[in-house]
This record gives C-alpha cells, sequence and structure tokens, in this order.
C-alpha cells in the first residue's frame, strides 16, 4: 500500500460561503476568539451587470513542499501523517518565519504563544471521522481523503473534475483542490 | 571527564529512545513524541435536541464536558440536518454563553422606553403579570388582550391565550413575512407552503429563484438540497435586482428593477403559452381557467415587460424556453419572506400559476405533498373557552382572505381612537417586535397607549426595554418544548431536550406560561407536572418508544407518497377541487382573478429604494449579539452599485468603508454605516442585512453597530387581499457621515 496522501478538494460550485466550516473548525478545535484556522473568499469579477462570481472555503494548503516546514527554526512546524503538516506547540516559540514563508496566510498566532494553523483534523480521521468542516458544511462543498488511494472520493474528484490549485507557479504543490464548475454561469442579462 | 561522557550517552539514548517510540524522525531538539493533539472537544454526554436559532429547527447534537457545552454537530438522524447544520446552528453556544443574556425577572421603574428597571423575585414578577393580565381581561374582556409571539417556545403562551380566550394571538412571521405566499397558493393549489416548505429541490433540473436568496437565506435543508441538484446538473434562474450568492451559481442572472417581477411572470407566461411549451395534458386534468390565463397574457409580451423590468425580450424568450425545457421538474421557489409592495398575493398567485403551467406540482423535482406525523395532543380537562374574535382588522370584509391574525394589525388596534378595537395589554414572547413590524414609532405609540405591556425572552432586545415586566427565558438548549411532527417528505418527530439545567435564574417557558396561568385561576388547563411529561405522554400515546427519542433526539416514520412518480393521485383542496388558474374566489371579493401587473412608485431622483435581506450567519436581530457569530460579521453595510457611489454628493467617490447615513422620504435617519461599494447590485437601490443598528442598552455587543433598516422602514404597502404589509416601498438618499473619531 502506497504512503497515505491526505488532500480536500472544495467544490466552488457548490460553496455559497456561508461559514459553517468556519465555526465547526473553531468549536471542534476549542480555538480563541478570532483564531481561525479556514476562512472564506469571495472573488467577484466584470462589470454590473456581466459579473462572476467564486466562493472558497480556504484552510492551510498542507503543501508536498512545505516553505513553513524549512522556514522553521526550532522543527516545530513538520511534516505528519498522510503528509499534512502540523505545528508541535511547545517547540514554537511564536517567532513567526512560518507565517513569513506561507504564501497562502494559513496560520495565526494563538494567544499562548505559538502559531496554529488546520490540522485536518487528524483527531477525528484517526478516529475514522472527517474533519470537522467537512462534516458541517450543508452543501457538501468540501471532501477530505487519500489521494493516494485512486478509489478515494477526493481522488476521483481531482481526476474527473477541472480544478485549479492557489498559487501553482509557486511550484509548492498545494494538497487543497478547488473544483471548477462544470457548466457555464452567469450569462447576466441587461 | 568520565562522568561526563557517561551522562552525554545516557542523555542521548534516552533521545534515541523517544525517538523510537514516537516513530517520527525529530530534528535537533529530540525529545518527545509528535502528538497530533487532541482538543478533547467531544462530550462526556451527548444530548439530542433541535435548534432555535432560526425557525427551521435542525436536529443538533449537543456536546457537554464538566456542564459546558463544547460544541454542537449536526444530527445524522434528523431530516431536516442530515448531520449537518447552517452557521448559526454551530454557533448556538453563543446564545447560551452571552453574557447579555437576561438573568433574572425585571419590572420597569421609570417611564415606558427608558429601558430602567429593578430585578425582581420571579414570585413578584408573575404575581405582576398575572394581576395586570387579569385586570383588563376584567374590565375589557380578553378581546383586550394580545399575544406576539415567534418561535417553538411560543406554543405555551398561545395556549395560555387560548385558555383565556383572547383571538388575538400573532406572530410577525405571517403579515410581515410569508402570509403573501401562503394565501397566492392555497387559492391556486388549495395548500399552503407552510415550513419547512415542501420543495423537492434536490431532483430539480431547473430551480428558479424569484428575489428569493437561497444560500444566504441559509435554511440548512434547503441549501443542502440546492448543492445536490447544482451537483446533479441543475441549472438556476435567479431574478433578482441584487447578484446575490445564487445568483453567482446561476445559469441566468435578470438584474430586475424591483417591484416589477409580476411582470416578467406575465410575460414567461406569455411566451410559454403562445409557443405551448406547458404541460396540456397536466393542465387539461388538474386545472381550470386556462383559456381565460391565455387571453389574460396575450399582450403581456417579453415587448411589453422589457420597458418594465428592463430585461431585454430577447432574454426573457430564452429563459422563459429555459425554464418550461426542464418541466415538470422545473421548480418555481415559492420564496419565503414575500411582503415586498403590497401586491404580494397576486405575485405569489403569478409564481403558483407558472409551476401549474409547468406541471410541476405534485411531481418530481416540484413542489411536493408530504404528510406529518400524528400526535395526540395531551388530554385537557376541559375545553378552550370560545376565542374573542380577533381585532386585527378594521372590518371582517377588509383583508378577506388572512388566515392568520395580522401582528401589525393588533398593534394599529392598540392605539387610542381605532374604533371598537382597544387592545390594552401585550404579550410578546420571542420576538423583537421593534425590528419586525414596520414603522417602529408607529409600535412605540402602541405601547405608550397600553395599560401593561410584558416580553418573555432570551436577550434584552428593544421590545424588553418597552415592556413594564420582562421575563428571562431559559435558551432552547435548557428547556424542553412541545413536540414538533411537521409535514415532510420523510415525516418525523422530534424533540427538544434540555443540555444543560437553565442558567441564572432564567425559567423555560412551559414553566413562565403555567404560572402565569396559575395565577390567572387557569390550572386546570396547564395539567403536567413538567413539559417533559407533557411531551413524554404526546410520544407515548402516538406509539414511539420515548427512551429512543431521548437518545436519538427524532423518529422517523412512514413515507406516503409526495408526488404521482410515489404514485400520488393529486387533489387539490380549493373551492373546485381542482387547480384554480382563474380565481373565482378572488372575483367576488372584487380582486383581480388573474394577476395584474401594477407598477410600484419609482424612487425619486437622487434616491434609492431600500431592500433588505439575509446573510447566513444571521437570523435578523436574534444573532447580532452572538459574540460568536459576530466573528465573522459584526454590522451590516450599506451595499451601494459602483455607479451609482460615484454620483453620491460629496465631492469624491464613494468608497467602500466610508461611513454614510442613510435618511429615508420621512426624514428619518439611520445611524453611521459602511457603505459596500459593489457592482453586484443595481443602481436603482440599495441593500442592508436586516437586523442590525440595535438600541438596546442591554445588548452591549450589537448595540450601535450598523444600520437599522426596520427604523428606515416607515411605510408599508398593505396587501388588500391578506394584510401583509409590503416593506419594500421606502426609499433613503445617501449622505456621508460626519467625520467620527
Amino acid at each position: 500500500m502506497k504512503e497515505p496522501r491526505y488532500a480536500m478538494t472544495m467544490d466552488t460550485s457548490r460553496c455559497v460561503g456561508c461559514h459553517a466550516c468556519v465555526f465547526a473548525c473553531q468549536g471542534e478545535n476549542a480555538l480563541p476568539e478570532h483564531g481561525f484556522r479556514d476562512w472564506i473568499e469571495v472573488e467577484t469579477g466584470g462589470k454590473f451587470p456581466h459579473l462572476t462570481q467564486q466562493i472558497r472555503s480556504h484552510r492551510c494548503n498542507h503543501c508536498e513542499t512545505a516553505p513553513c516546514v524549512t522556514a522553521c527554526p526550532t522543527g516545530a512546524s513538520h511534516v505528519s501523517e498522510g503528509g499534512t503538516v502540523l505545528v508541535t506547540r511547545h517547540k514554537c516559540t511564536g517567532c513567526k518565519a512560518c507565517m513569513a514563508a506561507c504564501p497562502y496566510d494559513a496560520r495565526y498566532v494563538h494567544p499562548e504563544g505559538y502559531v496554529d494553523k488546520c490540522t485536518f483534523c487528524l483527531h477525528r480521521v484517526k478516529r475514522n471521522q472527517q474533519p470537522a468542516c467537512v462534516e458541517v458544511c450543508p452543501t457538501q462543498a468540501l471532501t477530505f481523503g487519500n489521494l493516494s488511494d485512486p478509489n478515494s472520493e477526493v481522488a476521483q474528484k481531482v481526476s474527473s473534475r477541472r480544478h485549479v490549485v492557489q498559487r501553482p507557479s509557486l511550484g509548492l504543490e498545494p494538497q487543497l483542490y478547488f473544483l471548477l464548475p462544470t457548466a457555464p454561469l452567469a450569462q447576466a442579462g441587461d | 571527564m568520565a562522568l561526563r561522557r557517561r551522562e552525554f550517552i545516557k542523555i542521548a539514548a534516552g533521545s534515541v529512545g523517544a525517538t523510537a517510540l514516537s516513530g517520527l524522525a525529530s530534528r535537533w531538539w529530540g525529545l518527545d513524541a509528535d502528538p497530533i493533539p487532541d482538543p478533547n472537544t467531544d462530550g462526556d454526554r451527548v444530548v439530542p435536541t433541535f435548534c432555535e436559532l432560526c425557525f427551521w429547527k435542525c436536529g443538533v447534537l449537543a456536546h457537554v464536558k464538566d456542564g459546558r457545552v463544547t460544541k454542537l454537530t449536526g444530527n445524522p438522524a434528523h431530516p431536516l440536518s442530515r448531520g449537518r447544520l447552517c452557521p448559526r446552528g454551530t454557533g448556538g453556544t453563543g446564545l447560551l454563553y452571552d453574557p447579555d443574556r437576561l438573568k433574572k425577572p425585571l419590572v420597569r421603574v421609570q417611564k415606558r422606553g427608558e429601558q430602567a428597571f429593578e430585578e425582581v423575585s420571579w414570585e413578584k414578577a408573575l404575581d405582576e403579570v398575572a394581576e395586570k393580565l387579569l385586570r383588563v381581561k376584567e374590565k375589557h374582556g380578553p378581546e383586550a388582550l394580545a399575544l406576539f409571539s415567534h418561535g417553538y417556545g411560543g406554543s405555551w403562551f398561545k395556549h395560555l391565550f387560548k385558555a383565556v380566550g383572547c383571538g388575538n394571538i400573532s406572530a410577525p412571521s405571517y403579515a410581515q413575512c410569508r402570509g403573501p405566499r401562503e394565501v397566492g397558493y392555497y387559492l391556486t393549489f388549495g395548500r399552503i407552503m407552510g415550513s419547512p416548505e415542501p420543495l423537492d429541490i434536490a431532483n430539480a433540473r431547473c430551480i428558479t429563484l424569484i428575489g428569493s436568496h437561497l444560500g444566504e437565506n441559509m435554511h440548512n435543508t434547503q441549501v443542502q438540497d440546492l448543492a445536490t441538484a447544482i451537483g446533479r446538473g441543475a441549472e438556476l434562474v435567479v431574478v433578482d435586482p441584487r447578484f446575490s450568492t445564487a445568483a453567482g451559481k446561476a445559469r441566468y442572472w435578470l438584474p430586475i428593477k424591483p417591484g416589477t417581477d409580476t411582470a416578467l411572470l406575465l410575460a414567461w407566461m406569455n411566451v410559454i403559452i403562445t409557443e405551448g411549451r406547458y404541460d396540456q395534458a397536466y393542465l387539461e386534468k388538474h386545472a381550470l381557467g386556462f383559456d381565460e390565463l391565455k387571453q389574460h397574457v396575450a399582450d403581456k409580451s417579453p415587448d411589453w415587460a422589457y420597458p418594465i423590468t428592463g430585461i431585454k425580450p430577447e432574454l426573457i424568450r430564452e429563459t422563459a424556453r429555459f425554464i418550461a425545457a426542464s418541466r415538470p421538474a422545473s421548480l418555481i421557489h415559492p420564496g419565503r419572506r414575500t411582503t415586498w409592495y403590497g401586491d404580494d398575493t397576486q405575485r405569489a398567485r403569478a409564481m403558483a400559476i407558472l409551476t401549474a403551467l409547468l406541471g410541476s406540482w405534485g411531481r418530481r423535482g416540484g413542489i411536493l405533498s408530504p404528510g406529518a406525523l400524528e400526535i395526540p395532543k395531551f388530554p385537557q380537562p376541559m375545553a378552550y373557552p370560545k376565542g374573542s374574535e380577533p381585532l386585527d382588522r378594521p372590518k371582517p370584509s377588509q383583508y378577506p382572505l388572512a388566515d392568520e391574525v395580522l401582528a401589525s394589525g393588533v398593534c394599529d388596534a392598540s392605539i387610542p381612537g381605532t374604533k371598537g378595537r382597544g387592545i390594552k395589554a401585550w404579550m410578546v414572547y420571542g420576538t423583537n417586535l421593534m425590528q419586525c413590524l414596520p414603522n417602529p414609532k408607529q409600535t412605540q405609540k402602541a405601547i405608550q397607549a397600553l395599560d401593561f405591556i410584558a416580553s418573555v425572552d432570551v436577550l434584552p432586545s428593544e421590545i424588553c426595554g418597552w415592556s413594564d415586566v420582562v421575563l428571562p427565558e431559559a435558551t432552547y438548549l435548557e428547556r424542553c418544548d412541545e413536540v414538533w411532527a411537521p409535514a415532510y417528505e420523510q415525516p418525523f418527530l422530534a424533540i427538544r431536550q434540555p443540555v444543560i439545567e437553565p442558567m441564572y435564574e432564567s425559567k423555560p417557558g412551559w414553566w413562565i406560561a403555567r404560572e402565569v396561568a396559575r395565577r390567572m385561576g387557569l390550572s386546570d388547563f396547564f395539567p403536567w407536572t413538567d413539559s417533559v411529561e407533557y411531551a413524554q405522554r404526546r410520544v407515548t400515546e402516538a406509539g414511539y418508544d420515548c427512551h429512543v427519542l431521548r437518545d436519538t433526539g427524532v423518529v422517523t416514520g412512514k413515507r406516503t407518497p409526495t408526488c404521482e412518480e410515489e404514485g400520488l393521485s393529486l387533489t387539490f383542496d380549493t373551492d373546485s377541487g381542482k387547480i384554480e388558474l382563474y380565481s373565482k374566489a378572488l372575483k367576488e371579493l372584487g380582486f383581480d382573478p388573474l394577476p395584474e401587473f401594477r407598477a410600484p412608485e419609482p424612487p425619486p431622483p437622487g434616491s434609492f429604494r431600500l431592500l433588505f435581506g439575509r446573510a447566513p450567519m444571521h437570523t435578523f436581530g436574534r444573532t447580532t449579539n452572538n459574540r460568536f457569530l459576530a466573528q465573522v460579521m459584526s454590522e451590516n453595510q450599506v451595499w451601494v452599485n459602483a455607479s451609482a457611489a460615484a454620483e453620491v454628493p460629496g465631492g469624491t467617490p464613494l468608497k467602500s468603508g466610508d461611513l454614510v447615513v442613510l435618511v429615508n422620504q420621512d426624514g428619518v435617519r439611520s445611524a453611521p454605516v459602511r457603505a459596500k461599494v459593489t457592482e453586484r447590485i443595481r443602481g436603482d437601490c440599495v441593500y442592508l442585512v436586516h437586523g442590525f443598528g440595535h438600541s438596546s442598552n442591554g445588548l452591549k455587543f450589537a448595540r450601535g453597530r450598523g444600520a437599522s433598516d426596520s427604523q428606515l422602514i416607515t411605510r408599508a404597502k398593505v396587501d388588500p387581499i391578506m394584510g401583509g404589509t409590503g416593506m419594500n416601498i421606502n426609499f433613503v438618499r445617501i449622505e456621508r457621515a460626519e467625520k467620527t473619531s
């Protein structure tokens, strides 16, 4: 069996940007007020009435080549199971080198002094549960799984759907795949 | 030296051991394993119940650890949540642990509306409420009392008022919200939509939204179904002056001139009928009045509708064909808050008639006819007394098709000088009338004239500040309410049960209602020891196991056919027993038997039509003080079209983030609110998310954040058919706010 590679797909055709993922993550992970491991971005293009819109739920990309891990002077940022990038809290000095290195702004400083970020809810994955954001999503826009397994839902979606990753030119091989709508949208009328 | 060397080896060995145990290579510290941290938020106890952050009532699982609710997740067994929650449901802890909650009963010590209270005992507060209600009843009769209620806990108070013999039992969710829709669909199909609406969104191939902003309006199951439909390749047609979330996912977005939807609907019907794209067999079998309809829309061509709606004729034709191509799985979403322009029943009729042309009522992917589980009532030792005639209408002939009591009418009937109406005392349960009735000044006038007003709430909303007595209710996570068994595709029975003990001195609604009843000599109507006994009795009588229900929160029942494809034989509870395209009932009452378009008054030059709606993480003003939810939206913004923003007086073009004041046609000024300058809205209207701009001192977080649309809604156009208050008829101009520090 190949080493697992955890990844997530985020279906932009489904997401309504409701923030349930953001709140479920906060609740599940007992995050501090205004400490967010995931967030929503809405991108609108065009001029009235010819508009397009993409809504995305973002989190750490758990990059295959993770600059935050390289930048970390203490080894707190590291690669864990399935390629998941984690921070070992007591090794973290809060120096923010990882935050400077991350092109996705996926990390924040926890009030207790360490840098915090998405863990793909590995504590839940180990119990055969889905990450909290995936579980709560009313639009089922998020799919988590093992990309190394070609039969997994996540692998099937990546292979069958048109998708993009954020800032691919950086060559970091981010593992958050944004699925695009299958049909053209918004033929606005005036 | 030797010693130091041994020490070194010992340390090194320990380090290797630790690394070996963890199985992971740590870098230079190498002293420990690499634990995957578990935040330990799973509960020691997990209590299933149902939500009250909005009125959809999804099943939630409340995780409790050391007596504290750590998180709320969706109940997988509940047909409305299916294991998933919307943001508000997830954020219920923000209500439970809101530091601004009402904690003790309060009695007013200064003038009404000055928000000055003293804390009193429950005994004293309840004595006061019962005595004052009784005094009004004895002096003026039960018709001088009124209840306003919203939310599932209100059932206990409705029961109390029925026991008193009072007919003025109202909810703003009718005349200020879904009322016109219910009447329009009832007239056409003989059935109201109710809640949850019986829509087969998941199986629709084409979904048409007329001003409905599903996705921002976050009714969990509907949004789940919308996403499922999109996943299956369904396409959306969105008619909205604003580029809503749904519009961003639509095949067609029609940025219609506000208030002209009926013209578009008539033109669509014109195309569908002229081109023979309707379901002829379905109409022949089930509907009456097709010939009249055909004649009625004959001159309502896309060319006719273009100057009215601003939608080009070819686009009207193209969308009409697109909608008809998917029939019968072509769903015209009936909407929910439909009180817009005062002719709303007729617009709802137009939507219902279009639904009939598509043959989608009673069909897969259309509107279903679901059943509900039957739960016997708790046996009462005596029947309710005959209820007084509601005084919500000046005369019975007015608003003849209203099938619920009009909250706005009850308010009007409390203003002195309304002949023969004189309501003298209010009880308000869970509804902030200052934000949900139009023209808050009128509401204040009514309140100032009352002999007595009491409110029951969880938070000190504005209406509490206007009350004589304020009774602090326990939140939905601390109480057991009435059992719930709505009509739904998958029939079910759900219970709300206390997750933790009520905090502070708050009390559950069933207890408050019973204690008031006891003091009014109505104990016989409350024969249960508590709401748990009440619920258990009803559940057991219905043949369900209470223990199972306690553990799961919900039981599902047998599905019955909901559409023709499932073997349903279509019946219509109209006068004729058929779908009434042409409404004789309306004709006889002197209304248009087929919907006519009547143009609303346009905004004066330099002004914008004020539109309002919802954001996914808020339910009106009920959640704006929820600090958890407010993390991502703590104030509203006024949406202004980018080109229009350049024309706003003040020298430089208006930018996003600039503070402005909205001034309405009657000179009412909003609180300062930030502009959102955007391409996503037409230039003749502005948009606010409803529920912000609180003024209550007790809402320490929400007070002063954003602007209140309600305050600017000083006018309403009342639907003559059913009394709904059309509120989209107010205009505002934009002024730059004075520089604030």
